[in-house]
């Protein structure tokens, strides 16, 4: 054996170290979709709060922890949300089956597996912390915590994937930290986390990896 | 150079024995059909190399029964691991070492 053949085992042992620790085939085109339904979903809350003549300069408004939404407008903001998650993901799963079967890559694999639950944890957490703080009419803080918690549970699955997903949960992180410093304007920073990055984010990740 | 060569371990000298050590080396456990679909070969050839490292106790293989289903999973043992270091410190040095 000479010295070629043992730099190929090299490369071989990191590739398959690192194949069977990360799923790979998350698709860039499920970002982009993702922001997309983000933003028309901010479109419709927006829509939303202005039928009920709602003042949208709420940074005062919303300071006050017992403000009262009607409660009706209330479900219907929550269940928009929903959708939102729910259509995302339902697009993730089906276009990340597509590309693992291009990939020839499992889709349920030790580091899926993995994946799914290091991303629910942080994820579902957050989910409930917001649901119970809505619950006791703490509004303000529901975008900047929901960005908090989607970026920790990014940097979290980031372990199991492609490592830039690390660098996107950075940036929610960051944002959901600088809604609750220029506080009130959390539909904005929404807008920005959810829709524009994840859009943004999908594209590079699309160019970069799924063109070639 | 024949210095260099003896801590080469035979036994990994073989890309799918050396792909089971080093998927084993980052995961805990592994199970048959995990190792087949990553290495991409076929049931009797993955389970004479398992034979072979589990004869020299380089991994140890666990049974147990989802419902009335085996589930076969393998992990390194604490020698596997060591000889597997071994095994790349050596390569490391031969690939440093050029002439």
């Amino acid at each position: 054996m000479n010295e070629k053949d043992y730099l190929k085992d090299i490369s071989e042992i990191k590739d398959i170290m690192n194949r069977s620790t990360r799923f790979i085939s998350l698709s860039g085109l499920s970002g982009i979709l993702a922001g997309t339904y983000a933003l028309l979903g901010a479109f419709i809350a927006y829509k939303l709060l202005e039928d009920v003549n709602y003042n949208f300069d709420y940074s005062t408004e919303i300071l006050k922890t017992n403000y009262t939404i009607l409660g009706s407008l209330k479900n219907s903001l929550i269940g928009l949300a929903l959708i939102v998650a729910f259509l995302s993901a339902i697009t993730g799963y089906v276009l990340t089956k597509k590309k693992a079967k291009k990939n020839n890559e499992n889709i349920w694999t030790p580091a899926s597996r993995q994946l799914i639950s290091s991303f629910a944890i942080p994820m579902i957490t957050g989910g409930v912390f917001i649901f119970l703080l809505i619950e006791r009419g703490i509004y303000g803080i529901a975008a900047p915590a929901a960005l908090i918690f989607y970026g920790l549970a990014l940097i979290n699955a980031s372990k199991y994937t492609l490592s830039q997903v690390r660098f996107l949960g950075v940036l929610e992180i960051l944002l959901g930290l600088l809604a609750l410093v220029f506080f009130g304007n959390g539909l904005l920073f929404w807008i920005l986390g959810f829709g524009i990055l994840h859009i943004i984010y999908g594209a590079l990740m699309y160019f970069k990896i799924e063109r070639n | 150079m024949k210095d260099l060569i003896k801590n080469i371990n035979k036994l990994f000298d073989h890309r799918i024995r050396l792909g089971i050590m080093s998927a084993l080396m980052v995961n805990d456990t592994l199970d048959f059909n995990t190792l087949k679909d990553l290495l991409d070969v076929t049931d009797g050839n993955l389970a004479s190399h398992i034979k072979a490292l589990e004869r020299a106790e380089y991994i140890k293989i666990r049974k147990s029964f989802i419902g009335k289903k085996t589930n076969t999973k393998y992990n390194a043992t604490h020698l596997g691991t060591l000889e597997f270091k071994k095994h790349l410190a050596a390569l490391e040095r031969i690939i440093n070492n050029k002439p």
